[in-house]
């Protein structure tokens, strides 16, 4: 099952590696990660989207939070969230489908950021379903290059999982 | 006030109380070399920066206080690497600092310019780059705070040279600034109460003590327990003197070479007590056929340890000193009868032994050591066979007094750890015991020894093999046995060139009194007992075997 974690580090140089590197060695599966400072110039968010059953998810939050510039993990796979990837698709738009490709990014709510003579790049944001349906109705006309941000997810409502609480334990257990 | 970056190291190392670094010179470290010239800081010239990593982890271990190595950059800092690795795996308080080549030069492959932060991210606890000069004395504040509490473990203070030259304002560290880093001591009371609910319901519990006990100190709340249930006490090879070797509850180590009354009581549990613990795949052998009867009670200040390898019905984070005090508090004594006639029974049956053929053997030098020290040296080893056969032979009773490589298994830590060991605890009797295959991986430290006039005694088990090497060739490799046989230099000549004393020892009569003059001997002394080539380690697990099922 795919766990999404919500991990909050200190802004200090080499955090990423520090994080990466943990999952490599010591075998974890990383499915997306995406990173970018907070409301707090100082600390960073991760969104860390890991591929294992929860024996192995609490494996991997237990040995994140080891590492000293990790301030907080939350798994926020269970609770109700928001989350959003953004994707840019850079398409062949021959003049007979630019109609038919204009039509789809209406549909999707997509936006045109780019036009060429024969290409068109959109961008989209959404959860990983609706980023995928865009992309199967755009195959057919060719995709030319693609690249997706990776998920960022926040929990609804009023609950956050980006302050320090003093007992970490109770989000990884 | 201003300092050089090298001064405000020293002043902050000394405000840490760090009174002994271990180290070696070199390019990007010479301005701290420099500044150590007019500091109170005693260091100690190792000839290699492996061995100053050890001597540092031998000092700690022996101390219980945080060692300190220091390596130039590049070379220097990657020869640390072995030591910090294995510091990481055994939970030794250490910093290393490495010297850097200036902040200008970084990044660019220059001269003796090696990305040690990187390196070593995976052996580390923590590490620091120092970037900005005005963070030095917080640096060295938190790596030592990080190093010390917790889980203990190694913390790299990386230095730019710029930035050790460089001349900047001082200020004593102020706050620490760590908002991640907040680990738990004590254990959650109502996990204490679950446990002792088990403890009170269990009819044949053991408790299973690791090097956790010895670092938090919790040796005393370890015997109150065991006395207390009368439940009987097995030891890892870093939980070895945590619990007193001799006493009547002791069953010694478990797993691989463990006896094989500590496995067979782990295999016929219905509860096993984990304190500071980790279940290493050494004392678990095959996890299906492990305590499978029993009830897990773990007791750790590391939560990823819970769960990592054998699943845990009762866990409980926190010290171990604290924890075994809040389950003193609310347990009953008692105990059946039953296990502790069944565990006597099996004492009785399966006790260790040895074929004693009248030729010089490992086990019976080991048993020397010990009766000629009154049990009061403190021994460190190499990795193999002498130190399977220390775990078994020499009788630990005290905390902080058996020091080995457990998790790395390095050869070659022995040597530079006794020196360590001997720093700091200039008065007490140190015994490295090694191998002949081991003790040439750092005997280069002999000098350092003879240099500072460090009475340690090395006591060299040669059988002209790598010993384990050669025994898991003998047992599953069907005796083809690849690169094992070794030709030695004449140690007895080698100790004498280093300047220390040498004596080779071929008959059972010559032990007691090469024994007995290394011991009075102030200067470091090397013995060469040219032991039986062809024994063995016994008893032995097979590599994924169940640790109920030994040979020998």
């Amino acid at each position: 099952m795919r766990h999404t974690l919500a991990v909050t580090v200190e802004n200090n140089p080499g955090v990423l590696t520090r994080v990466a590197g943990l999952f490599s060695r010591r075998g974890f599966n990383i499915d997306s990660l995406a990173v970018g400072r907070t409301e707090n110039p100082r600390i960073s968010r991760m969104t860390i989207i890991v591929e294992g059953d929860d024996q192995v998810v609490e494996q991997v939050a237990k040995q994140l939070h080891k590492l000293v510039d990790v301030i907080k993990i939350s798994d926020i796979t269970r609770s109700p969230y928001v989350d959003r990837e953004l994707v840019l698709i850079k398409v062949n738009a021959e003049p007979a489908s630019r109609a038919e490709i204009m039509q789809l990014v209406d549909i999707f709510r997509a936006r045109i950021v780019d036009v060429g003579p024969k290409t068109l790049t959109v961008e989209v944001t959404g959860d990983e379903g609706k980023i995928d349906a865009f992309e199967q109705s755009l195959r057919p006309f060719g995709i030319k290059e693609l690249v997706r941000t990776g998920k960022i997810a926040m929990l609804r409502g009023i609950k956050t999982s980006s302050k320090n609480n003093s007992h970490k334990e109770e989000d990884t257990n | 006030m201003k300092l050089s970056g090298a001064e405000i190291l020293l002043k902050s190392l000394q405000a840490e109380g760090v009174d002994t670094i271990f180290g070696y010179p070199g390019g990007q470290a010479l301005p701290i070399y420099d500044a150590l010239y007019d500091s109170d800081i005693r260091h100690i010239l190792t000839r290699h920066e492996q061995g100053a990593a050890h001597a540092a982890d031998g000092y700690a271990r022996a101390t219980g206080r945080p060692g300190v190595c220091l390596a130039t950059s590049g070379p220097g800092a990657t020869n640390l690497v072995t030591g910090i690795a294995n510091a990481y795996m055994d939970s030794v308080p250490m910093v290393a600092i490495t010297g850097q080549v200036s902040r200008a030069l970084l990044g660019r492959d220059s001269f003796q310019e090696a990305d040690i932060i990187g390196i070593t991210l995976p052996i580390t606890k923590h590490s620091y780059l120092v970037e900005d000069p005005s963070e030095l004395a917080r640096v060295v504040k938190e790596a030592f705070h990080v190093a010390t509490t917790g889980r203990p473990g190694p913390v790299l203070i990386d230095m730019p040279k710029d930035v050790s030259s460089g001349m900047f304002d001082y200020e004593a560290s102020g706050e620490l600034q760590l908002p991640g880093y907040s680990p738990v001591k004590d254990g959650e009371p109502g996990r204490v109460l679950e446990a002792a609910r088990a403890i009170a319901a269990s009819k044949r519990p053991v408790i299973y003590a690791g090097g956790g006990v010895v670092i938090s100190g919790a040796h005393q709340e370890l015997l109150q327990l065991a006395e207390l249930l009368m439940a009987p006490v097995c030891n890892t090879l870093l939980g070895m003197g945590s619990f007193p070797g001799n006493h009547p509850l002791s069953l010694g180590m478990l797993g691989m070479h463990g006896t094989k009354y500590a496995n067979f009581a782990v295999c016929e549990c219905d509860l096993l007590i984990a304190v500071g613990a980790r279940f290493d795949d050494r004392v678990t052998g095959k996890l299906e056929t492990f305590a499978p009867e029993a009830k897990v009670i773990h007791i750790d200040i590391d939560p990823a340890e819970i769960g990592k390898n054998v699943r845990v019905d009762i866990p409980i984070v926190g010290d171990v000193k604290r924890v075994l005090s809040q389950l003193l508090e609310v347990l009953q004594p008692g105990l059946g009868e039953a296990w502790r006639d069944r565990i006597q029974t099996w004492k009785k049956e399966y006790p260790l032994s040895y074929c004693d053929n009248g030729r010089l053997k490992p086990q019976a030098i080991i048993k020397e050591i010990y009766n000629l020290t009154g049990g009061a040296a403190r021994v460190t080893t190499e990795v193999g066979q002498h130190q399977m056969w220390t775990a078994q032979y020499y009788t630990f009773t005290k905390p902080r007094s058996f020091i080995t490589s457990g998790g790395l298994g390095t050869m070659g830590f022995g040597l530079p750890a006794a020196i360590g060991v001997q720093v700091g605890c200039p008065d007490e009797v140190v015994f490295d015991i090694a191998g002949d295959g081991s003790i040439q991986m750092n005997i280069q430290e002999l000098c350092t020894a003879v240099n500072y006039e460090l009475p340690v005694n090395v006591a060299i088990l040669d059988n002209g093999v790598l010993g384990m090497v050669r025994q898991w060739q003998e047992l599953f490799y069907n005796r083809r046995y690849s690169q094992t046989e070794l030709s030695n230099p004449d140690f007895v000549k080698l100790a004498e060139a280093y300047g220390a004393e040498g004596i080779r020892v071929t008959k059972p009569a010559e032990v007691a009194p090469a024994l007995e003059q290394a011991i009075r001997s102030s200067r470091p002394v090397m013995i060469d007992f040219v032991v039986d080539r062809e024994e063995n380690v016994l008893p032995m697990v097979p590599p994924g075997g169940s640790i109920g099922k030994m040979l020998g």
